[in-house]
């Protein structure tokens, strides 16, 4: 198993604006590259493989431009905020292949500067399921907030529980300098912030920021001689889930079918995993998360988060950056996942640092869970 | 979603494989869809059955008698035809058909809605041609 040749992330950059009025997308998108190459120790012309989403349709063509690349291999998956942890495995299957040897990933956005309502605005297109949705006002926040309710009514799950992800996350941001917000919370100030869309109140939901980040996948051979030590692409898979033409049930997530496929190819067990950084767009997708991924049973969750080990210092510490909650959200968070994961592997995160950090597991969600989304998930190792 | 009501509210854009649905709509009667050859029943319509990707289904009346799979209050949708309207009720409702669908609850305080609740189908007419299912408590 694997992707036919050993393939490593050798260089990662978190671009640390959390507010960039005076700059484009596409500065931040060229301003990540820069730092993931010099983190790497390449150069721009090394660069043979092209990832990224979050643009215009074509946007890779205007990126790749706007960069003067020429790759050999190029993909703009997008399958929503997830869509960045799936560029690391198809970067990988594409190394793996042969399709090219340096991939750079790159990511940039200016949504908290251009003031758009990332979670409680419009935005529906003429596709068809459109029709039979976007006439009733499903915002982002309500089609998760519809998931968060029936999870409440099947297993019991409190506004308490889901706080506490909120609150062990900020506690994580108050370590992280470049945190947007870092100031601690307690589980009674989440229940005391405004409802946003009922169950879940402004604190249960992710900020909305400006930032960017960027990754630079090889293979293990290339990276024998670069300036970082390299991070093992183990394992990686990704699933959709969606209404099932009126079938679906909505406490189930993508995440329980990428997830045990990912660990499966990287031949790891849950308690060989040393830390998560779970896509937490809202306090649900936490909990849901970790259930589907089978680090604990369907309907567990709200106890799991509640119980110390989801924090630093706990069995399972999770988005220790952070995370959207806190750190930032441009939008799509995926890339912010792999590239503190990267940073843990490599024993890089001060403060934050989770002790002798070996396997993490990545899995981003994509699109809105009450509706459609994707699950990628990409299992790292250190050397 | 070109075509608005004078509230500012998107209006389903009606497509080939939904017009029958929709026509039904105008009519004030609720259809889903079931395939012929394998049985399933399914929503949103669509021209294919995505069992088995037969064609030509049948057209099943719905009772119009569902309850709330689940629900969320909005209290902020900053879109317009929305941001007048907060609170209102998201919901899925399973149908005695089977299906769930994407609805709003109405007709009652907006707290008062609960999972498992009995509702039934009432159309809002969002203009002359066209009116979309909704959801209240029966009554
Ligand atoms: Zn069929």
């Amino acid at each position: 198993m694997g992707f036919g040749r050993q393939v490593v992330i050798a260089g990662v950059y978190e671009h640390p604006t959390r507010w960039a009025p005076e700059k484009t997308q596409y500065r931040i998108h060229a301003e990540s590259a820069r730092g993931a190459l010099a983190d790497a120790g390449l150069g721009i012309g090394d660069v043979d493989g092209y990832f990224t989403s979050g643009v215009s349709q074509m946007g890779i063509l205007s990126l790749a431009d706007y960069l003067n690349l020429q790759p050999r291999f190029l993909d703009s998956t997008s399958i929503g905020g997830s869509s960045f942890v799936a560029h690391v495995t198809h970067a990988a299957a594409a190394i793996g292949a042969g399709l090219c040897e340096v991939a750079l990933i790159t990511y940039g956005s200016t949504a908290a500067s251009e003031r758009f309502a990332v979670g409680t605005g419009g935005g529906f297109g003429g596709d068809p399921p459109d029709q039979f949705e976007a006439a009733y006002g499903p915002t982002v926040v309500g089609a998760y907030a519809l998931a968060a309710q029936r999870h409440m009514h099947a297993y019991g799950t409190t506004s308490e529980q889901l706080a506490q992800v909120a609150v062990t996350t900020r506690r994580h941001a108050g370590l992280n300098p470049a945190a947007k917000f870092r100031d601690p919370i307690a589980v009674d100030d989440v229940l005391a912030s405004r409802i946003v869309s009922a169950p879940l109140h402004l604190l249960d939901c992710c900020i909305i920021s400006d930032g960017g980040g960027a990754i630079v996948v090889t293979t293990a051979e290339r990276a024998r001689d670069l300036r970082r030590p390299p991070v093992y692409v183990l394992g990686g898979a990704e699933a959709c889930c969606h209404t099932g033409a009126g079938h679906r049930d909505l406490t189930d997530m993508a995440a329980s079918q990428s997830g045990p496929r990912a660990m499966s190819m990287a031949g790891v067990g849950h308690a060989t995993v040393d830390m998560c950084m779970i896509y937490d767009s809202f306090t649900i997708t936490v909990v849901m998360t970790l259930e589907a991924l089978g680090f604990c049973g369907r309907g567990e969750g709200g106890a799991f988060v509640s119980e110390g080990r989801i924090g630093l210092g706990g069995a399972l510490p999770i988005n220790t950056d952070g995370g959207g909650l806190s750190s930032n959200h441009p939008g799509m968070r995926g890339i912010f996942l792999v590239i503190e994961a990267v940073k843990q592997l490599r024993g890089e995160c001060g403060v934050r640092q989770v002790p002798d950090c070996r396997i993490a597991l990545c899995h981003g969600t994509g699109g809105t869970l009450g509706l459609r989304h994707s699950g990628a998930t990409l299992v790292l190792g250190r050397g | 979603m070109a075509e608005t009501k004078a509230s500012g509210k998107p209006v389903p854009r009606v497509d080939e494989e939904s017009k029958g649905y929709w026509e039904a709509c105008a009519r004030h009667e609720l259809y889903v869809q079931r395939c012929r050859d394998c049985g399933t029943v399914r929503y949103y319509p669509r021209a294919l059955c995505p069992t088995c990707l037969a064609a030509d289904p049948e057209w099943v009346l719905s009772s119009g008698r569902g309850t709330v799979y689940t629900y969320t209050v909005t209290y902020q949708n900053l879109a317009p035809g929305f941001r007048e309207s907060v609170p209102y009720v998201l919901a899925y409702v399973e149908l005695e058909e089977g299906v769930r669908l994407l609805t709003n609850i109405v007709d009652c305080a907006p707290d008062a809605v609960r999972i498992g609740m009995p509702v039934e189908v009432t159309f809002d007419d969002l203009t002359a041609d066209t009116s979309i299912p909704k959801f209240r408590p029966v009554s």
